[in-house]
């Protein structure tokens, strides 16, 4: 978990609009953060377009929460930021464009994801898995060894995810909510600090809900996070601030209250209470 | 797991001087020369099947195609020797008989001893790493790139048999005398190079098996299960994919390089569609994801294939395709799971095992050899063994070299 952000060294390329972002969400402490701009990013297939013209700032510290109903693009535009589908427009994270890139370059750009269905590596254990996480930084010869000893950023991880108990557990074999807290500890060990988290809680127990939550908080002070969500009451007592996509344009931004309270919002989304979780 | 992690170097110690023991010493000691010889071209084959052993069951990419690289390696080999029994200067007889009876240039670089072992290894390596750059980087997978590579091995089997003046054609290339100074009739000298390819054969398990404990195995595995997350990871899947690809070529042709002296003959029957799904069919047999399956499923393969052929001579076409049915069918993990099944079965009442592994291979510390499988060749298909034919170890009737050469060649019209 070294990260890049020193108290001294201010990038010569910070942007104006970072403090004015960073003061008008709050949480400006007076250091250099990574953050992510996305600006006019654009997503058509085959015509349709998925994701028209997104602008999004989001900071180090701001835990993001992006909404919106069934097709309003929040998946899409994930994918174009980590390199799976084509964009045009740009996203920028720490100044490092993400567009156009193969997505383990993107990857090595400090920037992770995790998908809807938990891909965690099912034949190798929890330990494994977060090594493998570990690897890329790694030079060729190491990676012909065995792994002898464990390194810090996966016993850090394995204990800030709660999975320490079970390291030597084939992944397989792991319940749902533990998948997807292994999903989040190799974004840990792989030292993600943008960090793309694709309906974490889908499926989980309330239980798990709020350990998830936790989990979030926890990580989120010195990470960009941005999550993508149905769940409303899981929105509510995790999110700093939101985001509310709608037919691949920004619809409202803000914290939870000012987007519950934005009256288009309410109209196609929120206020319909079909839409909120029951259980 | 530490406990596991100590006992291992031990037994791994035991098992690897328990086969060196069973190969180097009881074999040449109870076997024939004959049978000896078979013995080592078996091994050949294994070498093929421990590359494939770790493409397939560990990196998941379905080598169908691996005559191809058997059959440079073989070439290669096979050519140094012809020039080399013609002396320096000279032609080799084949190419009196059907060519201009001048060398062409290609053949030229096999007159230098070191320059053969060294092409031995680099073009299939080339080759391998063009091929599979090209093909991974496209996300071809699956029965796509076992069609791929099957039709790659067709179109070189091909392409030998339409130059009959440069590679002998359907012939193939034979009648070597020597092998690097050595005399070929010299039973002393092709005991040596039985020894060589026993030797070769537990180095190339002792490489694979770095590879599967390795940090690189893991990923491997992690390719083979989950292409995208770890692309997510920030590796490359196709460096990978590449890797374990190329070391299966060159094992590959390293087993056809030494199969040439051994056998004494390279055709195209041994290098097409046929042998390269009879090579795979051995590893699926013993195990694909195991460490020792491949190589015992090989020998035991290509072993009950010679004696069931000499007993019958068109059944065993029909037998290995009932085994392979049986074993896909029943036993995906192949004769190498048969253990953990039976344990399974009869419950986990001892407690002290965890049942359910999911984990394949990998994750596990790799099973030391098994005793008395290579020499004996029976041992690893206990269950669906051919049950031993009578009359299939004694004297081995009537037998020769030349015997043993058109044995070599007749193995790969059985499927006729």
């Amino acid at each position: 978990m070294t990260g890049t952000h020193s108290e001294v060294a201010l990038p010569r390329d910070v942007q104006p609009d970072v403090g004015a972002a960073t003061n008008l969400l709050g949480t400006g402490t007076g250091t250099a953060h990574d953050y992510l701009e996305v600006r006019g990013l654009r997503v058509s297939f085959d015509g349709f377009v998925a994701v028209d013209g997104v602008d999004l700032t989001v900071v180090q510290g701001d835990l993001r929460f992006l909404i919106g109903p069934n097709g309003a693009g929040k998946t899409t535009l994930v994918d174009a930021v980590t390199g799976l589908v084509p964009a045009a427009g740009s996203a920028q994270f720490g100044g490092t464009e993400l567009l156009g890139r193969k997505v383990h370059q993107i990857v090595r750009a400090g920037v992770g994801r995790t998908f809807q269905t938990a891909s965690v590596i099912e034949g190798l254990t929890v330990l494994q898995n977060l090594d493998i996480a570990a690897g890329p930084r790694r030079t060729a010869l190491r990676r012909l060894r065995r792994r002898t000893e464990v390194g810090e950023a996966v016993e850090l991880a394995l204990e800030t995810v709660g999975l320490a108990h079970v390291r030597d557990t084939a992944a397989g074999v792991l319940a749902h909510g533990q998948k997807q807290w292994l999903e989040i500890g190799m974004l840990l060990v792989q030292d993600a600090r943008l960090l793309f988290l694709d309906e974490p809680v889908a499926g989980m127990s309330q239980g798990e809900r709020e350990e998830t939550g936790r989990l979030l908080r926890t990580i989120a002070d010195r990470r960009t996070i941005v999550v993508v969500e149905h769940d409303m009451e899981f929105m509510r007592s995790v999110a700093d601030s939101v985001t509310v996509l709608h037919q691949g344009k920004v619809l409202s931004e803000g914290s939870v209250a000012d987007v519950q309270a934005d009256p288009r919002v309410v109209e196609v989304y929120l206020g319909t209470p079909a839409h909120t979780k029951e259980d | 797991m530490s406990r596991l992690l100590a006992a291992g170097p031990l037994r791994t110690w035991a098992g690897y001087a328990l086969a060196a023991v069973l190969l180097g010493v009881v074999a040449p000691a109870v076997l024939s020369d004959f049978r000896l010889a078979l013995l080592g071209k078996f091994l050949c084959l294994a070498m093929v099947a421990v590359g494939i052993g770790l493409a397939w069951g560990q990196g998941g990419m379905l080598t169908l195609g691996q005559g191809v690289y058997f059959g440079l390696g073989a070439y290669i080999m096979a050519m140094h020797l012809k020039l080399a029994d013609a002396g320096p200067g000279g032609v080799p007889d084949f190419m009196l008989l059907y060519g201009t009876g001048e060398v062409p240039w290609w053949w030229e670089p096999m007159r230098s001893p070191a320059a053969t072992v060294v092409l031995i290894a680099v073009v299939p390596a080339v080759l391998a790493l063009t091929l599979g750059t090209a093909i991974f980087r496209r996300s071809v997978r699956g029965a796509y790139f076992a069609i791929l590579s099957q039709a790659l091995a067709a179109a070189f089997a091909i392409l030998l048999v339409g130059q009959q003046q440069t590679t002998g054609g359907t012939n193939g290339l034979n009648g070597f005398r020597s092998f690097f100074g050595y005399d070929l009739a010299d039973p002393v000298n092709r005991r040596m190079l039985y020894l060589l390819a026993a030797g070769v054969l537990l180095a190339m398990v002792a490489v694979v098996r770095q590879l599967m404990r390795s940090r690189y195995g893991e990923l491997l595995v992690a390719v083979r299960d989950q292409e995208n997350r770890v692309r997510f990871l920030g590796y490359d899947p196709v460096r990978t994919k590449v890797f374990a690809y190329v070391v299966a070529a060159v094992f590959a042709a390293v087993g056809g390089a030494l199969f040439v002296p051994i056998v004494g003959i390279v055709s195209p029957a041994d290098v097409g569609v046929v042998p390269s799904i009879g090579f795979l069919v051995g590893v699926a047999i013993g195990g694909r994801a195991t460490l020792l399956g491949p190589v015992l499923g090989a020998i035991a393969v290509a072993w009950a294939q010679t004696s069931l052929s000499e007993s019958f001579p068109s059944f065993w076409t029909y037998f290995q395709g009932a085994l392979f049915i049986v074993v896909i069918a029943f036993l995906p993990g192949g004769l190498a799971q048969l253990g953990g099944v039976l344990r399974a079965r009869r419950g986990a009442r001892p407690g002290a095992r965890v049942a359910g592994r999911p984990a394949p291979a990998a994750a596990r510390p790799a099973v030391p050899a098994l005793p008395g499988a290579p020499a004996g060749g029976r041992a690893p298909v206990p269950a669906t063994a051919p049950a031993g034919p009578a009359g299939r170890d004694g004297p081995a009737g009537p037998v020769s070299d030349a015997a043993g050469s058109a044995m070599a060649t007749t193995n790969e019209g059985a499927p006729r």
